[in-house]
């Protein structure tokens, strides 16, 4: 057995143990991270509403784009403000009526520069079902239980001074296991972390490499006997972790976005790679070998849902255009009215994506050439410049979406 | 998974009963990548169940440990206060008053006291809000020149110059913020009052600078050129191509922004030094705040105080804050700027500001002119 078959072996097997021993999963209809449980983005057996509508708004205390996330009967957000977006929030809202829960508020201990466009509260929280995670573009990032109580917090850039990007972060962690994996990638002092979810005290410290990576790690797992594993993506490629050790289990060094994220379905990697390039990681830690690759499925800012046995991606037109998951044919292609920040999310057969502008577009991909079926325009309950530039968080039927000032559940 | 579970019960076995005082060390003890975390996850919970009559000592204890401490503090006392108000017990208003108006105290703890006379009595807080105007916090001093500034246009549009003009400059003579001072000063000058930014700020404009050296591959960054080992004004060095000497050059920027495309013409893939003599009338603490979006390195009295390889993301003003030491007479700021290979027409700048100020923000102006 040689060495790196060895150290696979290991990480496996660490990971197995943390898979075994962690918690029961967040609850069915929770969306408990950037894009939802597995970081998929879809729901196959959720239903979507087709007439949206407005069933409540909350108002925010400050700016985000970060996507809600929904644990049990609450949705929790997180904002930036104050003059140099210094202050920041996580609020706990009813999920069924929007009333305030609880707030608590932090100051940035590290840098708050980001560019106009986007804000402090960029990166989407997340929760193993126990614990709400959230991180803020300054590094700071903070856990509490479900009802406020914090558990700890961490001001990443007063470890690591030099790490910070003055256009702005906006990974979103996500918890594998008993780990919160946390990318801190950006041109000076880059590196991605594995934070022990418990402690909040670091598991392991991978140095990364030097460049702005707005794209957030996803989980991997081939079938579901085996463990779960992190992917994290940067410029050079996408590179396969064991969460519980961070030791590197493979590695596809093509390069891919650094600000699309990636998407796994049915085993199968989606890298947001020159277009999407479809890839399967080998069980046993091989290098992953490429199925198909499409230049033209680019996904621009947003990331690819698969549904069913279709990939779908945004382009930077606003143009949602469809691939076949096995063999990256393409197929129609639907002009909706964008322009598009936000990652589109599906449930059944229905695919959701918000414009910049507040046009919610519900899309029925199973129209011979898609068809949009329903919409909600938000423009007039937003204020003068104020985007949406949040992907949509799905939960029992429902659709939460958030702007600088409001949180909106949409039913129908 | 079964031992960390038992140590942290007997943790929490040996914190149950645990003090205010107790608590609030524990909390104060945090570190570098989350030391002490398991410990002052327990004590925040004694803290919170201790309710408003731990309130002050919170507030107190903040600014005594690190900046991440002060997060556990600030969350422990806003829950507790929360919890409080709902369940209409009294804050202890008066006595967060009277520690706010203490300027002693730490900055990050009287920001505390004051958002939570905020939550707690609005009305008080609005009451006491104008007279923080030359308060030692900066963010402290934020609503008192917003309202003046809001005085200083009623005035201008209602035609008063003179109460118009006094207003504003009264603003001004507070306001730390570069996004206040621009309102005041665009106001000010449309009025006839000639503003003096840089000298308002504490920017150093006479510079002297040298370069180019190379910074191909972003090597120069790391490279130590002659002006990391010496400070010669008459000496000359092999830049990158040719020979190279320092040129006296000042900036008239109103912010200060020294941009070497003008002595060194636009060049790519170089290095430039500049610096300038600081002349201080007295040892003192102080803040060197820079803004650059090429990569950087800044020494004082050839210290290196920071230095950062991050290439057109972003500047601003402060965006970096360094904490010194100034001492008393001379002292050689030197600041390395290195401009990298990209060609897009938002990569040509290759420039920085900085000033010296105190943690306010308040100019320190050297004594030299």
């Amino acid at each position: 057995m040689n060495q790196k078959v060895s150290s696979i072996s290991k990480a496996a097997f660490l990971t197995g143990l943390l898979a075994m021993a962690a918690p029961a999963c967040a609850w069915a209809s929770d969306w408990p991270q950037f894009r939802g449980p597995n970081s998929a983005a879809y729901l196959a057996e959720a239903q979507m509403p087709v007439a949206p509508k407005v069933e409540w708004s909350a108002e925010l205390p400050g700016r985000g784009l970060s996507s809600p996330i929904i644990v049990g009967d609450k949705v929790y957000v997180t904002a930036s403000s104050g003059p140099k977006q210094e202050r920041l929030h996580v609020i706990a809202f009813s999920a069924k009526d929007g009333s305030k829960v609880w707030e608590r508020h932090l100051r940035a201990t590290g840098r708050t520069m980001s560019h106009g466009k986007t804000c402090v509260a960029a990166p989407t929280p997340c929760s193993d079902g126990k614990r709400v995670v959230a991180l803020w573009s300054s590094n700071d990032l903070a856990a509490f239980d479900l009802e406020g109580n914090l558990l700890w917090v961490r001001g990443l850039t007063v470890d690591y001074a030099n790490a910070s990007n003055s256009l702005g972060m906006s990974s979103s962690p996500i918890i594998v296991g008993e780990t919160v994996v946390t990318v801190i990638e950006n041109d000076s002092e880059s590196y991605t972390l594995g934070i022990d979810v418990t402690t909040g005290r670091n598991l392991w410290k991978m140095e990364r490499p030097k460049a702005a990576n707005w794209s957030s790690p996803i989980v991997w797992q081939p079938d579901a006997a085996s463990p779960p594993v992190a992917v994290l993506q940067c410029k050079d490629g996408l590179m396969g972790v064991d969460p519980a050790t961070g030791s590197r289990l493979w590695e596809y060094k093509d390069g891919a976005s650094t600000m699309s994220s990636s998407v796994a379905a049915n085993g199968v990697l989606y890298a947001a790679s020159k277009g999407i390039t479809a890839i399967q990681p080998a069980k046993t830690g091989g290098d992953p070998a490429q199925i198909w690759r499409s230049e033209q499925m680019n996904a621009a800012t947003g990331s690819p849902v698969v549904m069913g046995d279709k990939v779908y991606i945004i382009n930077s037109a606003g143009v949602l255009a469809v691939a076949d998951a096995k063999t990256g044919e393409r197929g129609w292609k639907l002009r909706l009215k964008g322009p598009f920040s936000g990652s589109p999310v599906g449930a059944g057969n229905l695919l959701a994506a918000v414009g910049e502008k507040g046009l919610l577009q519900i899309v029925d991909v199973t129209a011979p050439e898609g068809a949009v079926v329903g919409s909600l325009d938000l423009k007039d309950e937003l204020a003068e410049k104020e985007l949406i530039l949040c992907t949509p968080s799905l939960s029992g039927g429902k659709i939460f979406v958030r702007s600088d000032r409001k949180l909106w559940k949409v039913g129908g | 998974m079964i031992l960390r579970t038992s140590c942290l019960l007997i943790l929490s076995a040996a914190l149950a009963h645990g003090d205010v005082p107790t608590s609030l060390n524990t909390i104060l003890a945090v570190g570098r990548e989350g030391k002490g975390n398991e410990e002052a996850s327990l004590a925040w919970r004694d803290l919170v169940k201790a309710g408003p009559q731990g309130l002050l000592s919170i507030v107190e204890a903040a600014g005594k440990g690190n900046v991440v401490a002060d997060n556990w503090l600030r969350m422990a006392a806003s829950v507790i206060a929360d919890e409080a108000m709902e369940a209409k017990q009294p804050l202890p208003v008066a006595e967060l008053e009277a520690f706010l108006r203490d300027t002693r105290h730490a900055s990050a703890a009287r920001s505390i006291a004051f958002d939570l006379i905020q939550h707690a009595d609005p009305a008080k807080a609005n009451a006491i809000e104008p007279t923080l105007i030359s308060d030692p916090a900066q963010e402290l001093r934020r609503g008192a020149v917003q309202r003046l500034i809001v005085a200083g246009k009623e005035k201008a549009d209602a035609k008063d110059e003179a109460t118009a003009k006094s207003t504003y400059q009264a603003a001004l003579d507070a306001a730390r913020d570069e996004d206040q001072v621009k309102v005041i000063a665009e106001a000010l000058t449309k009025l006839g009052v000639e503003v003096d930014l840089p000298k308002h700020f504490g920017f150093i404009t006479k510079w002297n600078v040298i370069g180019p050296f190379d910074n191909a591959q972003r090597a120069g960054f790391d490279a130590v050129y002659p002006p990391e080992k010496e400070i010669k004004l008459d000496a000359k060095y092999a830049g990158k191509g040719a020979e190279v000497a320092w040129q006296p050059f000042e900036t008239k920027h109103e912010y200060g922004k020294l941009d070497f495309n003008k002595p060194l013409t636009m060049l790519k893939d170089a290095t430039a030094y500049a610096v300038s003599t600081f002349d201080s009338t007295s040892d003192r603490d102080a803040e060197i705040r820079l803004g650059c979006k090429n990569g950087w390195k800044v020494w004082l009295n050839g210290e290196l105080l920071f230095g950062r390889d991050e290439y057109h993301r972003g500047a601003q003003m402060d965006q970096y804050t360094l904490k010194c030491r100034l001492k008393k007479g001379a002292n050689t700021i030197l600041v390395k700027c290195c401009q990298n290979e990209q060609k897009e027409q938002w990569t040509v700048e290759w420039e920085f500001q900085l000033r010296v100020c105190d943690a306010t923000g308040t100019a320190i102006l050297a004594s030299n002119p």
